[in-house]
C-alpha cells in the first residue's frame, strides 16, 4: 500500500495541479460570449475533473506507473524461479504475490483520486486568478455550483475498477512470463497497454450504467 | 537395472524418493524418456549430464513444479502426483530446494529470508525463529549478514543463504540444481563439502542437479547419467571414473584436465 500509494501520491499531485490549471485557461479562453456567466469556467473546471480528468486520466496514467512495475516485478520473480522458490515452499505464489496489490491499489486508489481532485481544482483557482480570467469568488461559485454529491461516488467506483484493471492484467502478464529479461519487459508493455484499454472500455460501461 | 543392493537394504522405510518410468514431453519434443531411479537418504545422489539433457526437468517433475507426462513420483512409497492439495503441500514443507540461481527474495534481508518459511509455517515464536535463522547461517559459516539484502552478497554469499534458507524448516529432502554454477573452484569445493557435511548430518535425502566433474568425485555417493532424455548409467564415484561406457567417457573426460588425469 505504501508502494503503490505513497510511491505515486508525487507524480499525482504535480499532474493534477497542472491539468486543472491548463483546464480552467482553456475553458476561460473559449468563452468569448458575454452571456456566458464568469462561473462557468469554475463550473466547468469542477465537471471536468471530478467526472473524468481525475478518475480516468489519472488511472491512465496511474496504470503506466503502477502496471509496469507490478508486471516487472512479477516477472522478475518469475524468470529468477523466486515464484518457483515459493511454490515449492509450499505457498500459493499467486495469492500471496497478486492479491495484496490488488487490495492495496482498490484501497489506496480513491484516496488518491480525492487528493487530485482537490488539487486540481486549486490549480485551475491559481492558474484562473493568476492570468485574471476569474476571482476567487466566482471560481468557488461555479465549482459549488449544482453540486451533486453523486458525481463523487461515480468517480469513486470508478476508480476501484480501474484499480483493480490495472493492478490484476498487468500482475497476470508478469506471473505468466517465461525466458528472460526481454520477456520481462514484454509482460510489463503488454500489462500496461492491456490494462489501459480495459480502463477505456471500463469507463464506457460503467458511464453508460451509472449516469445514462 | 542398477540397483544399488546395500544402499537399498540399509533405507527401507525411510526418507526414499523414487522415480518410476518418469517421461515428459513438451509438445513434440520428448525431453524425458521413461526415467526410473531411487535416491537414498544421508547419501548425496547426483543427477548429472550434459546441458540440455532433461536435468532441471526431472527434478521439476520430481518436486512437482512440471507435471510429468507419465510415471510416478513416489516420496517415502507415496505417489506425489496423485497427491491432493493438502498432502502436497505437506510434503512440499519437508523439501529444501538450492535454485541455480539462488532465487533468494530480493525484497527481503538475508535474515527474513531464512525466517520466511518458518513465519507462514512452524509455530515457532519470532525469538524461535531468529534463532533458528542465526543458527542456520552459522552452520553455512556465514556471519554479520542478517541484515544485508541479497544484491549485496557474492554469489557465494548467496548460495550460501539459499542453502540456509532450505535448511531452515529442517527438511527430509534437499535438492540443489547445479549449486557450483558461477562459482570460483575454491568456493565450489566449500559448497560441495557443506552439501555433503548437512545431508549426513541431518539423513536427507539430498539430490544435487550437476555437471562439475569435481563435485561428482567430491560428493558423488549414487551417480545417475541422463543422456538424451534417458537414465543412461547409474553407480557412484569410483565407478563412473573406471566406466567403458562411450557417452559418460565423452562426457567425463570432457576437459584436457580430465584427459591429462586419466593418462
Amino acid at each position: 500500500m505504501s508502494n503503490l500509494g505513497l510511491g505515486s501520491l508525487g507524480i499525482a499531485s504535480i499532474i493534477a495541479f497542472f491539468m486543472g490549471a491548463v483546464i480552467v485557461i482553456q475553458t476561460a479562453s473559449n468563452i468569448d460570449s458575454a452571456w456566458i456567466p464568469d462561473y462557468t469556467i469554475g463550473f466547468t473546471a469542477r465537471q471536468s475533473i471530478i467526472l473524468e480528468f481525475s478518475p480516468t486520466i489519472l488511472a491512465l496514467i496511474l496504470a503506466g506507473k503502477i502496471g509496469s512495475a507490478v508486471a516487472s516485478e512479477i516477472g522478475t520473480m518469475r524468470v529468477t524461479e523466486q515464484i518457483d522458490a515459493l511454490e515449492i515452499m509450499g505457498v500459493n505464489s499467486a495469492s500471496y504475490l497478486i492479491t495484496p496489490k490488488i487490495i492495496a491499489a482498490v484501497v489506496i486508489n480513491p484516496m488518491l483520486v480525492i487528493i487530485s481532485m482537490f488539487l486540481s481544482l486549486t490549480g485551475g483557482w491559481l492558474a484562473g486568478v493568476m492570468n485574471g480570467s476569474v476571482s476567487t469568488y466566482t471560481y468557488i461559485l461555479g465549482i459549488q455550483y449544482d453540486f451533486d454529491s453523486f458525481s463523487i461516488v461515480y468517480a469513486l467506483i470508478k476508480t476501484m475498477f480501474f484499480a483493480f484493471a490495472m493492478t490484476s492484467i498487468p500482475a497476470y502478464h508478469g506471473y505468466y512470463t517465461s525466458g528472460g529479461a526481454l520477456e520481462v519487459g514484454r509482460s510489463s508493455t503488454k500489462g500496461v497497454v492491456y490494462s489501459s484499454v480495459c480502463i477505456l472500455i471500463l469507463n464506457y460501461i460503467l458511464t453508460q450504467l451509472m449516469l445514462s | 537395472m542398477y540397483i544399488n543392493i546395500e544402499l537399498y537394504i540399509n533405507t527401507i522405510n525411510v526418507e526414499l524418493i523414487e522415480l518410476q518410468n518418469i517421461s515428459k514431453s513438451f509438445g513434440e519434443t520428448e525431453v524425458l524418456k521413461d526415467v526410473s531411479a531411487t535416491f537414498y537418504p544421508g547419501k548425496t545422489n547426483l543427477i548429472i549430464g550434459a546441458s540440455g539433457s532433461g536435468k532441471t526437468t526431472l527434478t521439476k517433475c520430481i518436486v512437482g513444479l512440471t507435471e510429468p507426462t507419465a510415471g510416478h513420483v513416489l516420496f517415502t512409497g507415496v505417489d506425489f502426483h496423485s497427491m491432493k492439495f493438502k498432502q502436497k503441500k505437506t510434503v512440499r514443507k519437508e523439501i529444501g530446494f538450492l535454485f541455480q540461481g539462488s532465487a533468494l527474495f530480493d525484497s527481503m534481508t538475508v535474515e527474513e529470508n531464512i525466517t520466511f518459511t518458518l513465519s507462514m509455517f512452524s509455530d515457532m515464536s519470532i525469538e524461535e525463529q531468529l534463532d533458528r535463522a542465526n543458527f542456520c547461517l552459522q552452520r553455512t559459516n556465514l556471519e554479520n549478514v542478517n541484515q544485508l539484502y541479497p544484491a549485496e552478497l557474492s554469489g557465494g554469499m548467496k548460495k550460501r543463504v539459499a542453502i540456509s534458507r532450505a535448511i531452515a524448516m529442517n527438511p527430509k529432502y534437499l535438492f540443489c540444481d547445479e549449486p557450483n554454477s558461477g562459482l570460483d573452484p575454491q568456493t565450489s569445493a566449500v559448497i560441495d563439502n557443506l552439501i555433503k557435511e548437512i545431508t549426513e548430518e541431518y539423513k536427507m535425502t539430498t539430490v544435487v542437479i550437476t555437471h562439475d566433474m569435481n563435485s561428482v568425485i567430491e560428493i558423488g555417493d549414487n551417480i545417475i547419467f541422463i543422456y538424451k532424455g534417458e537414465k543412461w548409467w547409474e553407480g557412484d564415484r569410483e565407478a563412473i571414473l573406471k566406466t567403458d561406457n562411450p557417452e559418460i567417457v565423452d562426457f567425463v573426460y570432457a576437459s584436457k584436465f580430465m584427459k591429462a588425469l586419466r593418462k
